[in-house]
């Protein structure tokens, strides 16, 4: 009997190696004349671990990792066909304390299944919440997605289903679902997982946000760093409309939903969804002024849903297990679950689904179990290059929207990158200027001119020239890009730099340069 | 590749991509994808053919060329090798191993050897965050990076 073997195709694991894993085992495997089936699936999210090779076994899934092509043949030596032990063996894959531990609704099939599957995503649940969707009334499937607590984890936290309302009720004969899946954050990555490991998921969530409102075309808008996601994605859309899923009668209920991936261009303000919008029409990606808004007027001027790819990945399993099903996980108006991306130098670094509520150092020291590098933590970013930096002090802030508001930072799209003692806040307070200034779209002064001011006066601190005169002035202009700028690439470039000059005053007051003649 | 390209060619050959795409809603990144596809860069004898086609001034198809960086006004080296200079990659040590691969192909980003071989250019994030620092060559992704393996993708680039 053929065994089945699987081989992540998660670009993390392809920049481990996972392509060169793969082809060690099928040709080892042909040697020894052992009959495999190699699996390329999604990314169990443990990426510390991969490669991570598992096996099916009659006992479940038996992993091991990480996994070199060097170490292929001692694993089939040591009897990785049925699950013998290996120094690199796990145990079961279910059974890691990592994964056991989370609560995956979103990412329930993410490594488990082929991603390009469409029995193998039956087979794990997959379409009944669409199935359910196209026997109801839309505004019954808009009342449902409300009721679940859902909000956009993009970073903004809308619910999700006030935003379908506004798209329902707006008239128009034609409207949009456009899915932000430009995924710029540096320490996020669950969009591109999402895609790559289950991008069916995807689909039916937009198939379900197109029936709910009445839009019947649909846009997935991605990264061009992200070719792996778009090769993924195109053909699971091919799968999808050759099956009736997608297309004039979706799953036979004669209302048309059909959708395409676009590619950006490698402009990170193309992720604010006006500029998104502006870039999807061919134009420059410029931030729109709103009102109005997009669920009014967007993409071409018409009605159009823009959601995150968790936030639409999210309500299959919305539609499928209720509204209140959903809404029992999380805490305050933070309900459901949360893909948190523990990223940066951090010893376990990957996805962790989990109910919001849990603490920073919870999510830092106990799961990503410190940093890689062995020395001690010392600043988080929390929401990417937009986030606020959070010291120790403030580990004990619970995983939640409002929560992370309250201690002037952001969640944002869930992505924690850990820095451990060697790091300048400094630096990194001049990088989000830097990086503010490479974005910016040029629209408004404060982004605009504001970073490149930022940047130089951040020069001037290191410097040790008037470094009193100087912080208070890069803290005025934090104050004017805050309030001053239209969008959040310059209102929430002050975040990483205040909070950075607030909890690390220490690498603000560097040592005057000493003089050159003594 | 440096293949070089006749001013007539490029006409021929943007007026097809332009027809292929022009139905689409919103076709002007689409088309622009393809012509870099083909050609390696945007060619400027592209551009007025394009404003023509989708009924555009030319201000505003050169308006969206510039503001993406991913469009290039003249080819790449050979091989393009892409660095992430974002804030994950920076906790492992990625302006560390950008510094060394710098020095090793003697050139600074946005810049191509002299040679032609390699370009090297940055990039803000490759989403590959939990396996920093990373790099992208070709298409290709690569983690974890450290100096030796900096230095191996380097000698491949060169080839």
């Amino acid at each position: 009997m053929t065994v089945r073997l699987y081989v992540p195709r998660d670009a993390a694991a392809l920049a481990l190696g996972a392509d060169r894993v793969a082809k060690k085992l099928a040709e080892e495997a042909a040697g020894r004349g052992l009959d495999i089936t190699i699996v390329r699936n999604g990314s169990r999210g443990m990426h510390w671990l991969e490669p991570l090779v598992e096996v099916e076994t009659a006992a479940g899934r038996i992993a091991y990792g990480p996994v070199k092509p060097s170490d292929v043949a001692g694993l089939l030596d040591a009897g990785l066909i049925e699950g013998k032990a290996h120094p690199l063996c796990l145990g079961k894959t279910e059974e890691i304390a990592f994964l056991r531990n989370q609560t995956r609704l979103t990412f329930a099939r993410c490594g488990v299944t082929d991603p390009l599957s469409l029995a193998d995503y039956k087979a794990h649940g997959g379409l009944l919440g669409l199935e359910k969707a196209v026997t109801m009334a839309p505004a019954d499937i808009v009342k449902e997605v409300t009721d679940s607590g859902l909000r956009g984890r993009g970073g903004a936290g809308f619910p999700t289903g006030i935003k379908w309302k506004t798209v329902l009720e707006a008239p128009g004969e034609k409207k949009y679902i456009v899915c932000n899946a430009d995924e710029g954050d540096s320490g996020t990555f669950a969009d591109r997982m999402i895609m790559e490991g289950d991008p069916f998921v995807l689909i039916e969530g937009m198939a379900i946000a197109g029936l709910a409102t009445g839009a019947t075309k649909g846009y997935v808008y991605t990264r061009s760093e992200y070719p792996h996601a778009i090769a993924t994605m195109s053909d699971a859309i091919d799968i999808a409309r050759a099956a009736g899923i997608l297309g004039p009668s979706v799953l036979g209920s004669g209302k048309a939903f059909d959708m395409e991936i676009r590619t950006g261009a490698g402009a990170y303000v193309c992720g604010e969804e006006t500029a998104l919008l502006n870039s999807l029409e061919g134009k420059r990606g410029v931030v729109r002024a709103k009102p109005p808004l997009p669920a009014l007027q967007g993409f071409l001027g018409r009605p159009t849903v823009v959601n995150n790819v968790i936030s639409l990945a999210s309500v299959p399993v919305v539609m499928e297990k209720g509204a209140a099903y959903y809404r029992d996980f999380g805490m305050g108006r933070s309900r459901g679950t949360i893909p948190i991306q523990i990223a940066g130098n951090v010893k376990h670094g990957g996805l962790y689904e989990t109910a919001f509520g849990l603490t920073l150092g919870e999510i830092v020291d106990a799961i990503g179990g410190g940093t890689a590098s062995g020395r001690p933590v010392r600043a988080v970013q929390v929401g990417g290059p937009l986030g606020a930096y959070f010291p120790r002090a403030l580990f004990d802030t619970p995983f939640d929207y409002e929560a992370f508001a309250a201690k002037d930072g952001l969640i944002g799209h869930a992505g924690i990158t850990v820095f451990d003692d060697t790091v300048d806040m400094l630096k990194q307070a001049r990088f989000a200027m830097e990086f503010c200034a490479v974005e910016s779209c040029g629209k408004c002064t404060p982004c605009r001119i504001g970073s490149t001011r930022g940047v130089e006066t951040a020069d001037k601190i290191a410097e040790g020239i008037e470094p009193e005169k100087n912080r208070a002035l890069l803290t005025d202009l934090c104050n004017t890009m805050k309030f001053g700028s239209l969008c959040a690439l310059g209102g929430f470039t002050p975040y990483p730099v205040m909070s950075a000059m607030t909890h690390f005053p220490e690498d603000f007051s560097p040592a005057p340069v000493a003089e050159a003649a003594e | 590749m440096n293949v070089h390209v006749t001013g007539n060619d490029v006409g021929t050959k943007t007026l097809a991509i332009v027809g292929a795409l022009k139905g689409l809603e919103g076709p002007l990144l689409p088309i622009l994808h393809e012509i870099q596809a083909e050609f390696g860069y945007v060619p400027q004898e592209s551009l007025p053919i394009i404003a023509q086609e989708l009924n555009l001034s030319r201000a505003e198809v050169h308006g969206v060329v510039t503001f993406y960086h991913d469009y290039r006004d003249h080819p790449a080296g050979r091989h393009v090798l892409k660095l992430c200079r974002a804030e994950a990659c920076q906790s492992m040590g990625g302006d560390e191993i950008a510094a060394r691969v710098k020095a090793l192909l003697g050139i600074d980003f946005h810049q191509t050897t002299l040679d032609g071989a390699v370009t090297l250019e940055p990039v803000y994030c490759l989403g590959l965050c939990s396996c920093a620092p990373s790099a992208m060559l070709d298409g290709e992704v690569h983690g974890r990076l450290d100096a030796d393996l900096a230095a191996e993708l380097v000698a491949e680039a060169r080839r």
